[in-house]
């Protein structure tokens, strides 16, 4: 089932969330809403829950209009950032919840939440409450029970973005799983680049009330509409006044670092730091006149054929410039 | 101090850093002295001292107060120690006759007043803490008033408005608004319920009621704010996506959470509404044998008919009351702690 929402638009007060945002997620596709805080994207999300309404804009699911239902009657699952799972109910009864409400059968409640259970991986604490449950189970039982009712769509915000950074990873490539599983279509909210661009289908890139960017994770990564988009997906280098039409920049692996001048393009640039620890050797220098701080990414081998020394001078010299209008980062 | 703590030995001993906080040893123990001794002057003592009188003469002087037997029928002609005998018997009927009647009001009004007073403090907190209201500062004020305002400007404000003088005076001192009422000792060990007409606001139970209402209207809603506020909305709203309507979010979630705090709330309002005297004296008209309160009760047998033991007979029922809502007080504390840490931990 298909989620649209047509030109939301939301404000607080005089501060504006959300300004005419269109925003898609074809059916079964599992699509990520990325932004910086602030950029409106669980505004958008609570708005397309029903949890939250917008000043004008509609939400429609499969083409109908729901705009006037409550979130009761849109039946999407939702997911929360803290989990809010009912503490005084047992992971059973919590998953339970929304067949509950819902006068379901007994038998047929036992036998959907065994499912979930075992979709889960974690049939085996049904009994336990939440507060007997790590960070990463109680997530994995709050996805449980926002799917028990078999929602038309699964709204999920900052899913993991309480947890630490191992279970985070490890949540993630599960959902994805979980996702090609069950293919239901869903919209998750996250500030994590490396998290939208890992899990998702599509990505939808927002800044101050507004879409930048939508498409896959290697369109949006490998042609950046703009220069936020570029900056959001990772850290560039940036070039001032190097092009005239706009700002240059480089991402730290499009850039060759040598010892010798090259004929034309190259900057001298001082080393003044090498991370070692990682795949790839990260050595920060500093360019010349005005002292700004470039980060360039040398793989191994080159980096023990160049045998850089902090406070040396090198020529870097960019692969891949990007040019954009004037934006500031 | 410190200057031991640094010393090897005393490592070797095993003070932790708790221990090293401590105030020397005669601090503590003047100033648990100083606790212990103002709380036997203010507390022990004087509760004590209650029962000691109430009991002083006797059990069955003790249960005199309650159910004292009817004089005997007297014989035409009396010596005048025998009249005086009759009339202090006779009097001791009637007295603990009244007492019964004061029991049975206060139960009325705790019945009347404590199921409405929750039902605003669950819906004053339910609105203060779960919907962002623009009034909400005033609206926390105005339901901490009656704890600001002296009790008996509170009986005072409806004797102004429903009094003869008063506003409503005209329709409020005819209105006719009787009441039932019960006596286990005039049918014993039956209940006899009688329906008592009466007529008016002010010197009658309706203005009991609305009083103690005022007087007590703070504590259930007082408890409930600072916990649902802790709580959150998270739960509700997780509760709406899954499709709960108004009522199935109240009844299998709010009130699940707030139950502890809720029973903490109605105990302490039941002990005030037993208890007030201040504003149910001014709107009782505080008329021997007219509906009276406990506390204004004793008042009577206090001052007006000089029954200490009476007096004090009945004091150990609200000192009871209050004994027992201590107990449970500090028990339903431990809980509420409980829920409160489980909102921390979830």
């Amino acid at each position: 089932m298909s989620i649209l929402a047509q030109n939301i638009t939301k404000h607080f007060g005089s501060f504006v969330a959300l300004d005419n945002v269109t925003v898609e997620a074809p059916s079964g596709q599992l699509v990520a809403l990325l932004g910086p805080s602030g950029s409106g994207k669980t505004t958008l999300l609570r708005i397309i829950a029903g949890l939250e309404s917008a000043d004008s804009g509609s939400i429609l699911f499969e083409n109908q209009d729901a705009t006037p239902h409550s979130p009761r009657q849109r039946n999407v699952g939702f997911v929360f950032q803290h989990y809010a799972l009912f503490r005084h109910m047992t992971i059973f009864e919590n998953i339970a919840f929304g067949l509950r409400v819902r006068h379901t059968p007994e038998p047929e409640v036992r036998q959907r939440v065994g499912e979930l259970l075992r979709l889960i991986q974690l049939d085996s604490i049904e009994k336990r409450y939440p507060s007997q449950l790590s960070g990463g189970q109680r997530q994995r039982v709050a996805l449980a029970r926002a799917l028990a009712a078999r929602p038309k769509v699964l709204l999920l915000d900052e899913p993991f973005g309480a947890l630490d950074a191992s279970v985070r990873k490890d949540l993630r490539r599960w959902l994805r799983r979980l996702h090609d599983e069950i293919h239901v279509t869903s919209l998750f909210v996250t500030h994590d680049q490396e998290e939208a661009l890992e899990v998702s289908d599509r990505v939808v890139i927002m800044n101050q009330g507004r879409v930048e960017q939508v498409g896959t994770p290697e369109d949006v990564y490998n042609h950046p509409a703009n220069a936020f988009v570029l900056s959001f997906l990772g850290h560039v280098n940036i070039f001032h006044g190097r092009v005239q039409s706009g700002t240059a920049y480089a991402r730290p692996h499009e850039i060759d670092l040598t010892r010798t001048a090259p004929a034309a393009g190259g900057t001298a640039a001082k080393v003044v730091w090498i991370h070692r620890a990682g795949p790839t050797i990260k050595v920060e220098l500093t360019i010349e006149p005005d002292h700004q701080l470039m980060v360039v990414e040398v793989p191994r081998d080159r980096f023990a054929a160049l045998e850089l020394q902090p406070g040396e001078v090198v020529y870097a010299i960019p692969r891949d410039l990007r040019v954009f209008q004037d934006y500031q980062i | 101090m410190t200057g031991t703590l640094k010393t090897p030995s005393a490592n070797s001993r095993g003070l932790t850093p708790r221990q090293a906080q401590r105030e020397p040893a005669w601090v503590r123990y003047l100033l648990i002295g100083i606790v212990l001794l103002i709380l036997t002057v203010l507390i022990v003592v004087p509760v004590t001292n209650i029962f000691v009188q109430a009991l002083g003469h006797g059990w069955s002087a003790y249960t005199h107060a309650f159910f004292a037997p009817a004089p005997p029928p007297a014989p035409d002609h009396l010596t005048r120690a025998q009249a005086l005998v009759q009339r202090k018997l006779a009097h001791t009927y009637e007295s603990a006759a009244h007492n019964r009647e004061a029991i049975a009001t206060t139960l009325f009004v705790a019945v009347l007043v404590v199921p409405l007073n929750t039902l605003f403090g669950i819906a004053a907190a339910w609105l203060l803490t779960k919907f962002p209201l623009r009034f909400r500062s005033v609206a926390l004020t105005l339901i901490d008033l009656p704890f600001s305002i002296s009790p008996v400007i509170a009986g005072m404000v409806f004797v102004l408005l429903f009094g003869l003088q008063g506003w409503l005076g005209a329709w409020a001192t005819n209105v006719r608004i009787g009441r039932p009422a019960f006596d286990i000792a005039a049918a014993f060990p039956y209940v006899q319920l009688a329906w008592v007409p009466a007529t008016g606001i002010i010197f009658n139970w309706p203005g009991i009621v609305l009083a103690t209402c005022f007087v007590t209207f703070p504590f259930v809603a007082r408890e409930l704010i600072p916990l649902m506020e802790a709580q959150g909305t998270e739960e509700e709203q997780a509760a709406v996506t899954l499709g709960a309507n108004g009522w199935q979010l109240f009844r299998r979630v709010t009130l699940v959470n707030i139950k502890w705090g809720l029973l903490y709330g109605i105990i302490l309002c039941n002990a005030r509404a037993m208890g007030e005297f201040g504003a149910v004296n001014v709107v009782s008209g505080n008329v021997i044998g007219k509906n009276g309160t406990i506390p204004i009760r004793i008042e009577q047998l206090f001052s007006a008919e000089n029954n200490l033991s009476g007096a004090f007979a009945l004091a150990t029922l609200l000192a009871g009351l209050a004994l027992l809502t201590l107990l449970l007080k500090s028990m339903l504390e431990w809980r509420t702690r409980q829920s409160t840490r489980k909102v921390q931990d979830a």
